[in-house]
């Protein structure tokens, strides 16, 4: 398929996942800096802010202006809008491509988005549907794409967004001053009923935690992110069967996967910040590698010296 | 007949046009009957709920063309514009006829032109035109196709007569609308498509590939076919989207196609692929920076090389625009004439040539009753309507003429016909123009049955183009008798494997067990009759 398309549809994944990941974080989020004193609120704001990746525009930095910039901000690529708005672009650049459910679900939702109240009340309706929309677009991906380089492009996409997201959501925990329960982590992640089944109630931090990063069941844990986006890879570049690997992009997600599920889970947890920035730097070096090797474009003024 | 047309006969005659939909004295016309019959069932607000779903619908799809870097929803109007079959033979046979003409002129133009020396069109004539282009003077095109897509516009006049308006062989657009216009009707007004049958155009995509494929290179057994878009911005970006889509090809950007050795390939992720194909919506002036323009980024270096050296095939050809140009239509009929040795089926617009020194100086004393036109614009660009014009305006443009009469046409002012339009609360008459769409693979011209029905939303605006306020129509050719043979092309031959039932499906397993009830009854029956 062509390289441009190729592109697109991995940026549709990514962003429509980027979206999803937001609106749970800063759902599950909202909840408690709505019950911090001022001051508080506003530090932890900018700190919320930092770990998803951005930095604040002003000194003047507080609750709306966090709503703003995580859910409303249509030109930043961090926010929930964005990130539709940029899937939405991707899609109509490659429309011909994507299926028409894929396309028509993403062109709606992107004309919903200025049907939301901007307040905290309306954040919380405003996350929700989010998530429903993006289920449906990643459901329609599913089901009406078929399941060849365009999908696999698509799922890539996906999946190395996801072990980022995570690898975000867990940093929230311990780079946010005031603590967050474990229980509202998994929450953030869609994981809470799935945990307690696997676990019976009888768990603390260290489980919770390492469920989200290392379990292999559970789709929007790390390990099973990454072992997806490795799926995808591999299907991708079905050359390397015997020995080795020339694709950098598998050569980082593997070691990055290999990595966390061969560490013991209390050196994980004593060092999880450096640990989860070191799962965002392989995602990123990973989706250059894709890049070099998929997305190939021509420079900008690629002359072939054929004069007549 | 609902309220929803009262006053509309009385509207439609002060336009002095002829109405698509009503014979005077409000009665609908034959072929109207069952869209009339529709109608009168609805009140104005189930009329207006069915718009606006339809508005919204095409929102969501994307349906839409880019105005001034907005996307908008192209406005489909709820009522019809139907074609009795009797009137869509005629167009059939004119539209054809004259793509015949105009490829035959193009080979000519570009080769010995024997239409000069024969006295037909002045040499001065071609050599002059914005668009004719000696880059491709001398080459025999790849396929040995040059005007593959074209849209002839015609219009119906006062009279009822068709005439044509213009000729567009170079990047004809519309056709996505005449196939999105459809699927929209049938749900917005499907009580109208009742018992008559109106002939599909779903056939179009098909048709395209196929022509496509059959001018590819010769050698090429399995022709790779592109569709080349300058991009997004480009407002009729959604068509370009649409009909790769529907032939199932790349729609690729001049960046994704690189030239070597006259041959052209483009960047996928398993490397260069070669193209055999390319269905260009690009003006020619920014296909190929080192033939054109320098400074075009949409084209693609190399490619009139390739072109040239029959690496490729460019659909429509390099080069067609000099059959689009204004004062060269005004000549089509002779030129039908002249390589056909036909009558010409449709007529032309009366049209003046201001070269000729008489018509000018005609033209000059009548500027506020004509319409004048620019002889290489599109899209309305440029045209001035003598009546609607200020004297500031004509002024200016006088002295445009006198400065450049190879530049102008001037034509009557065209009552185009009406057909019912919804208005706020009721129908109004709002004029009309045809586009008729056809495809050419070589050997036989084919033409989409209907075309895209422009329509000028303004009261008593005369201008259809979407760029300025335009809207559309479903058109709807009907079926001369009901038992139309389904035309049928042939589809590429594909292996179907034999289905295997490896489960025994449930149906089957109800059978067998029916079955052996049904043996235990008649075995019971037989019982007492043996006892």
């Amino acid at each position: 398929m062509l390289s441009r398309i190729a592109e697109s549809l991995f940026w549709i994944g990514r962003y429509v996942e980027r979206a999803d990941g937001t609106a749970r974080i800063l759902d599950v989020h909202l909840e408690r800096l709505n019950h911090l004193p001022t001051d508080e609120r506003r530090s932890v704001a900018r700190e919320l802010l930092g770990v998803m990746g951005a930095r604040p525009q002003s000194e003047d930095f507080g609750l709306e202006e966090l709503l703003h910039a995580l859910a409303y901000d249509k030109h930043s690529a961090t926010s929930i809008a964005g990130s539709l708005g940029a899937a939405r672009e991707n899609a109509r650049r490659a429309r011909e491509t994507v299926s028409s459910g894929l396309w028509e679900s993403l062109n709606t939702t992107y004309y919903g988005l200025n049907q939301h109240r901007k307040d905290v009340v309306g954040t919380y309706r405003f996350c929700h549907w989010v998530l429903e929309r993006t289920a449906m677009v990643s459901g329609l991906a599913d089901t009406t794409v078929s399941h060849d380089d365009s999908w696999l492009f698509l799922a890539l996409g996906r999946s190395l967004e996801r072990a980022d997201m995570t690898a975000r959501m867990l940093s929230t925990r311990d780079v946010l001053s005031a603590g967050m329960s474990w229980v509202n982590m998994l929450r953030c992640a869609g994981a809470y009923e799935s945990f307690l089944r696997t676990r019976r109630a009888a768990f603390g931090d260290q489980h919770a935690a390492e469920f989200l990063l290392l379990d292999r069941l559970f789709p929007r844990s790390i390990v099973y992110a990454l072992r997806d986006a490795d799926d995808c890879l591999a299907k991708l570049d079905p050359s390397a069967q015997r020995v080795g690997f020339i694709n950098d992009a598998r050569r980082i997600v593997g070691q990055a996967r290999t990595f966390l599920e061969f560490h013991r889970t209390d050196d994980l947890m004593s060092e999880l910040p450096e640990h989860m920035e070191r799962v965002q730097k392989a995602v990123a070096q990973a989706s250059d590698a894709i890049s070099r090797k998929y997305f190939n474009q021509a420079d900008e003024l690629a002359w072939v010296g054929e004069v007549s | 007949m609902s309220d929803l047309f009262q006053d509309y006969s009385e509207a439609a005659g002060r336009t002095g046009a002829y109405d698509e939909m009503f014979a005077p004295g409000q009665k609908a016309r034959q072929s109207y009957g069952q869209v009339a019959g529709a109608l009168r069932e609805l009140s104005l607000a189930d009329v207006s709920a069915r718009a606006d779903s339809m508005a919204r619908t095409f929102l969501d799809r994307g349906v839409t063309f880019d105005f001034a870097g907005e996307e908008r929803p192209f406005p489909l109007d709820i009522v019809p514009r139907v074609i009795p079959a009797s009137e869509w033979d005629v167009l059939e046979r004119g539209v054809a006829q004259r793509v015949r003409a105009l490829e035959a002129f193009l080979n000519d133009v570009y080769d010995k032109m024997t239409v000069v020396s024969d006295g037909v069109i002045p040499r001065q004539l071609i050599t002059t035109s914005a668009h004719f282009h000696r880059a491709v003077h001398g080459f025999e095109p790849a396929g040995g196709v040059r005007v593959h897509i074209s849209g002839i516009d015609v219009v119906r006049d006062a009279a009822g007569t068709f005439r044509v308006l213009e000729d567009n062989v170079r990047v004809p657009s519309g056709v996505s609308y005449v196939l999105e216009n459809r699927r929209a009707m049938a749900k917005g007004l499907p009580e109208a498509f009742g018992q008559q049958l109106i002939r599909p155009v779903e056939e179009y995509p098909r048709r395209l590939l196929s022509a496509l494929r059959k001018t590819a290179p010769s050698g090429v057994d399995d022709p790779t076919v592109v569709v080349l878009t300058p991009g997004v911005f480009n407002s009729a970006y959604f068509e370009h989207t649409l009909l790769a889509g529907l032939m199932g090809v790349e729609l690729v950007e001049g960046r994704d196609l690189i030239c070597r050795g006259n041959r052209v390939y483009m960047r996928t992720t398993a490397g260069e692929q070669r193209v055999d194909v390319i269905y260009k919506r690009i003006d020619d002036d920014f296909l190929d920076p080192l033939q054109f323009r320098s400074d075009s980024m949409l084209g693609c270096p190399g490619l009139v090389n390739a072109a040239r050296a029959g690496g490729v095939t460019i659909a429509n050809a390099v080069g067609n625009g000099v059959a689009d140009d204004k004062l060269v239509y005004s000549y089509v009929p002779d030129l039908i004439r002249y390589y056909l040795g036909e009558e010409p089926v449709i007529a032309n617009v009366d049209t003046f040539r201001l070269e000729e020194k008489e018509a000018r100086e005609h033209v000059l004393d009548r500027l506020d009753e004509l319409v004048v036109k620019p002889v290489d614009g599109s899209g309305g660009k440029g045209l001035v309507i003598g009546p609607d014009a200020s004297h500031d305006e004509l002024e200016a443009l006088r002295k445009r003429i006198i400065a450049d009469p190879r530049g102008w046409i001037a034509q009557p002012v065209l009552q185009l016909s009406t057909v019912p339009t919804l208005s706020g609360d009721k129908f109004g008459p709002r004029h009309v123009d045809l586009r008729p769409f056809a495809v050419n693979d070589g050997d036989d011209v084919w033409v989409l049955p209907g075309g895209l029905t422009r329509v000028a939303l303004k009261e008593g605006s005369l201008i259809v183009n979407s760029s300025q306020g335009g809207g559309s129509k479903d058109t709807w050719v009907l079926a001369g008798s009901p038992q139309v043979p389904v035309e049928r092309l042939p589809r590429p031959s594909v292996t179907v494997r034999e289905r295997v039932s490896v489960w025994p499906v449930e149906s089957n397993w109800r059978d067998r067990q029916s079955e052996q009830q049904q043996q235990q009854i008649s075995d019971a029956q037989e019982v007492p009759a043996n006892a």
